[in-house]
């Protein structure tokens, strides 16, 4: 798997993403001083070929924005993104789009991500066209091979259909294919199954699963702790632009530590109604990333604050409790 | 590499696809539904067909003096002649030729300014945007009759000429609707991540957001056909049209200063009035419908007032 | 729990007319019954009819459906006469919180007046008596009454799913029907909406039908569940028992392709398609994608038919003897 002694392919350092907030006109003509959504604020984290980590957290955590940001569809404002050793964070465009071709999104959305005008064939060879790879021929037989890669198969069944012939579950795999034909070495893939049927999502899940294991790297964003913990290596949960605690997969939601992972995993519904949980319901909602809380930022939350919470911001460190040497989560109380 | 088909897919039968094989053109299955639709554009093909036709089915020369000022129709002529003794159903048809080719070219013209313009302002958006909307704007207020008068009085009253001055004044409305599509389309999952894979602008506009944003566009342009028709029918009315062509306009323009109406002369005034009013008509039929069908915004569907039916206890029972 | 049931379906039928003459069989001879205080979980994928058969309890079928059934409220047949029978109980004795009902909001008027708006328009209360109602309704759902004078932009996802719940209950319903209320909202939201509805419930004593394609949430919520499939339910019964008994392969697949948080092995996934609604059917419809399909599967159509107290499964498997295949 991972065990070619390379470096991450990829590792990121520190990343920053902030989104102005508008004034309209009577806050610039007042002067009102520039508000900022704190999307990401400070993030790090490393990927390995063969690896699946999954970003975790609620809406406005920052994890749709931390992926974008990464693959550079959304300007990064600081921090490092070295991609196979190279700082992507601030190449130019010219210069990073070969490096494109290494790196695909999935989309969560399978009835929109494709274009109902196009036939599959044309969405899945639209990649190789767009990079000018090979003749037509070579890639109508690329584009066959990586449906079959996607588990549509045969794939003359699937190249002449529209996408409103589909269902649910073979759009999600076009558009993996799509992504496949280039032949990446890094996938994203944000909420790949949430939009599908539960009784198609294990197959989606499995394709990702068996893709990791011919070595591509990829990064899930999902909200489903569930899913992550049986298909992901390993698990960052995110906190209103931080990663508030990351760790094995299975640590994490065996031993979480953090109060906010904690709280998360107690409410997650369970199917057997005799597993009784004592639900940790916080209260309120996330608060606006304009106006961070000072000190750890989820202290005006969590369960177990103390005096200091509101003036130290924890860096994430091993806990004490802690099963593996990679189990880190930023509280100091743990 | 061995590859395990989807689990999905496994007990699927062949032919058992969802939805129809072909891709629905949405313009040919509005008229083929909707009766507004169909009158509309029969009516606007037969005025075609006849246009088209008219030095052949014409019974009498354009310019040929066949009798006397203001003769009455007869069955010689059945919709008699008028201020210089020529026939007036020989001068509605090739009066026809003229006032179409005037309307569709300056639909034309309409389309693709309003298009272009429409297309940029909505893909690009920002100071784009901003730019060619104030733009827009400007045109907008300008008051068209007055417009064309300077303009024919300052460029002179040739067909190209005039198609140019209305397609120039009337491309605002068509540029806001598609700035509108085009600013929805943009924000498609799909058109993100064809420029999430490099594609380049021209790409993405050409193959994903023109197709979407054309049978809107169609719409648009039929009812700029009935606008342009009546424009040029008020242009040649106020004597500023091609003093060399005939068009419908030009015969009402005719009547009127040769006093037809105070010498009873209907034959002379009605018919060309009555012809615009029907190809204006048809073409707004055709349009609004293919529009209704097409904007998302105007969709009324959920106010219906027919409710669900019922049905026996016996209806239907197929286990 | 005794008594009659506030809430009875019998034998519902729904057809949708389709261009060309088509017509799908949406819901293909639904019963269900409830109780006052009780919850049920009307569980299945896309397509399968749950929120059709809400629909058709509320009355609110589109102009190309047709309905065959009863559905009984406190004893009284609502579709009897079509709209005519059904909305004078709409909203006074059963009210639905849509799917997608938080983006449902006027956005030019306030919480508060849209909660008053029913009030007002069944004649439960007026003016400031009706103001003073839906601030309290609103305080129920776990809102301060004060917001009531704001307007929906103002308030985050889950508190406008809180203000819908507040305005299904404003002429004091004896039944709830809530369609997939939780579905785009955050894990830790959905464990507050969650807890309000339950709260609610037992307060008013409610009947509630909680339509969902999350079976956990169920298993959470509920006391009971109706799986359906293809228009039709394959199983009910306490969801303890659905959980650890199924008596119906769908169910136990689909309990195998939800994940469990401390759950191992295999995900689970069904294979095929559901079939068309639009075409007859012979025998189970659950057969071309079932693990465990025999000879009767494809030319009898399973009846749901009693497995025990409160349970029903229509499953051939539960009746014939036969034998297990090497």
């Amino acid at each position: 798997m991972s065990a070619n002694g390379e470096g991450p392919l990829l590792e990121v350092e520190g990343l920053v993403t902030r989104y102005p907030v508008s004034r309209g006109i009577v806050g610039t003509l007042r002067g009102r001083p520039r508000e900022w959504v704190h999307a990401v604020e400070g993030v790090s984290f490393r990927l390995r070929r063969g690896e699946m980590l999954a970003l975790v957290g609620e809406s406005g955590c920052g994890k749709t924005t931390t992926a974008q940001s990464v693959l550079r569809l959304v300007e990064p404002d600081g921090g490092e993104i070295r991609f196979d050793g190279t700082d992507i964070a601030r190449l130019p465009q010219r210069e990073l789009r070969p490096l494109r071709r290494r790196m695909q999104l999935i989309y969560q959305d399978p009835y929109e991500s494709l274009d109902p005008r196009f036939r599959v064939r044309t969405t899945v060879e639209e990649p190789l066209a767009v990079h000018g790879v090979g003749p037509r021929t070579e890639r109508r037989a690329e584009a066959a091979r990586a449906l079959e890669l996607a588990g549509l198969a045969p794939a003359e069944l699937y190249l002449d259909r529209y996408p409103h012939e589909l269902s649910g579950g073979q759009r999600q795999r076009v558009a993996i294919a799509a992504s496949l034909v280039l032949h990446p070495d890094l996938l994203v893939a944000d909420e790949p199954v949430s939009m599908l049927d539960v009784s198609v999502r294990a197959g989606i899940l499995a394709l990702l699963d068996d893709l990791r294991a011919r070595g591509l790297a990829i990064l899930m964003i999902t909200h489903d702790l569930s899913t992550a913990a049986r298909y992901a290596d390993r698990i960052a949960v995110m906190y209103l632009g931080r990663i508030v605690e990351e760790g094995p997969a299975r640590g994490i939601v065996d031993n979480a530590q953090h109060p906010y992972t904690r709280a998360l995993l107690s409410v997650v519904p369970r199917p057997d109604p005799r597993e009784r949980v004592a639900p940790r319901i916080l209260r309120g909602e996330t608060p606006n990333p304009v106006r961070i809380p000072s000190g750890c930022r989820f202290h005006p939350r969590c369960p177990m604050a103390i005096a200091d919470c509101r003036d130290v911001d924890p860096a994430l460190t091993r806990p004490a409790a802690a099963a593996a040497e990679s189990h880190r989560a930023a509280c100091i109380r743990v | 590499m061995t590859t395990v088909p989807a689990p999905e897919l496994l007990t699927r039968e062949p032919d058992d696809f969802e939805g129809p094989r072909r891709r629905r053109h949405v313009v040919w299955s509005v008229i083929r539904t909707q009766p507004q639709a169909a009158i509309g554009a029969l009516v606007l093909l037969a005025v075609v067909v006849v246009a088209v036709l008219a030095p052949w089915i014409a019974p009498y020369g354009e310019r040929e003096k066949v009798g006397d000022v203001f003769e009455p129709p007869s069955s010689e002529h059945w919709l008699g002649l008028d201020d210089a003794g020529i026939d007036m159903l020989t001068l509605m048809l090739h009066g026809a030729r003229v006032s179409l080719v005037v309307g569709f070219a300056a639909a034309l013209v309409t389309m693709l300014i309003g298009g272009m313009i429409g297309l940029l302002a909505g893909y690009f958006g920002g100071k784009t945007d901003v730019v060619l909307m104030r733009l827009t704007d400007y045109f907008l207020v300008i008051p068209d009759i007055p417009l064309m008068l300077v303009a024919a009085a300052v460029w002179g009253r040739s067909l190209t000429n005039i198609i140019l001055i209305i397609g120039v004044i009337y491309w605002t409305t068509t540029a806001r609707v598609v700035r509108a599509q085009v600013k929805s389309v943009r924000e498609r999952v799909y058109v993100k991540r064809a420029r999430s894979l490099g594609a380049g602008h021209t790409r993405v506009l050409v193959r994903h957001v023109l197709p979407q944003v054309a049978p809107l566009l169609v719409a648009i342009t039929v009812l700029s056909v009935a606008v342009a028709i009546f424009a040029e029918t008020a242009i040649a009315f106020l004597g500023l049209g091609d003093p060399t062509l005939t068009s419908w306009g030009k015969l009402i323009e005719n009547a009127f200063s040769r006093s037809a109406i105070s010498v009873d002369a209907w034959w002379a005034v009605v018919p060309p009035g009555l012809a615009v009013v029907v190809v204006v008509l048809a073409c707004t039929m055709l349009g609004r419908a293919l529009e209704d069908s097409l904007n998302p915004r105007l969709r009324v569907g959920h106010l219906s007032v027919r409710h669900f039916r019922l049905r026996g206890a016996g209806g239907g029972e197929a286990r | 729990m005794s008594g009659r049931p506030v809430l009875e379906v019998e034998g519902l039928h729904v057809w949708f007319e389709l261009d060309g003459g088509r017509e799908l069989h949406a819901v293909r001879g639904v019963d269900l019954a409830l109780e006052g205080g009780e919850r049920l979980g009307l569980v299945g994928e896309s397509g399968c009819g749950k929120t059709t058969t809400i629909l058709a309890v509320m009355g609110l079928l589109p102009p190309n459906a047709s309905v065959a059934g009863r559905v009984l409220l406190d004893g009284e047949d609502v579709l009897a006469r079509g709209e005519r029978s059904a909305r004078p109980h709409r909203w006074r004795d059963v009210a639905m919180v849509f799917q997608g009902a938080m983006n449902a909001f006027n956005p030019v008027q306030r919480i508060g007046d849209q909660i008053a708006e029913p009030m007002e328009l069944h004649g439960i209360a007026e003016g400031k008596q009706a103001r003073r109602r839906a601030a309290e309704l609103l305080e129920r759902v776990g809102i301060p009454p004060a917001r009531a004078s704001r307007y929906p932009h103002e308030f985050s996802g889950g508190m406008r799913q809180r203000a819908a719940i507040a305005m299904a209950l404003a002429c004091n319903p004896k039944v709830l029907l809530a369609d997939e209320p939780t579905t785009a909202l955050d894990v830790m939201v959905q464990a507050q909406i969650l807890e309000v509805l339950t709260a609610l419930a037992d307060d008013f004593r409610l009947a509630v039908v909680l339509v969902t394609h999350d079976l956990p949430v169920v298993a959470q919520v509920c006391s009971r569940a109706a799986v359906m499939y293809a228009g039709e339910i394959v199983e009910t019964g306490p969801v303890d028992a659905l959980y650890h008994e199924p008596r119906h392969p769908y169910t136990r697949l689909l309990y195998a392709a939800t994940p469990e948080l401390h759950g191992a092995g295999e995900l689970a996934s069904i294979p095929g398609t559901p079939p068309r609604l639009d075409r007859p059917m012979a025998g189970c419809p659950f057969r071309p994608r079932c693990d465990s399909a025999f000879a009767p599967c494809a030319e009898v159509h399973p009846p749901l038919d009693a497995v025990g107290a409160g349970r029903a499964a229509a499953c051939h498997l539960n009746t014939a003897a036969r034998e297990v295949p090497a």
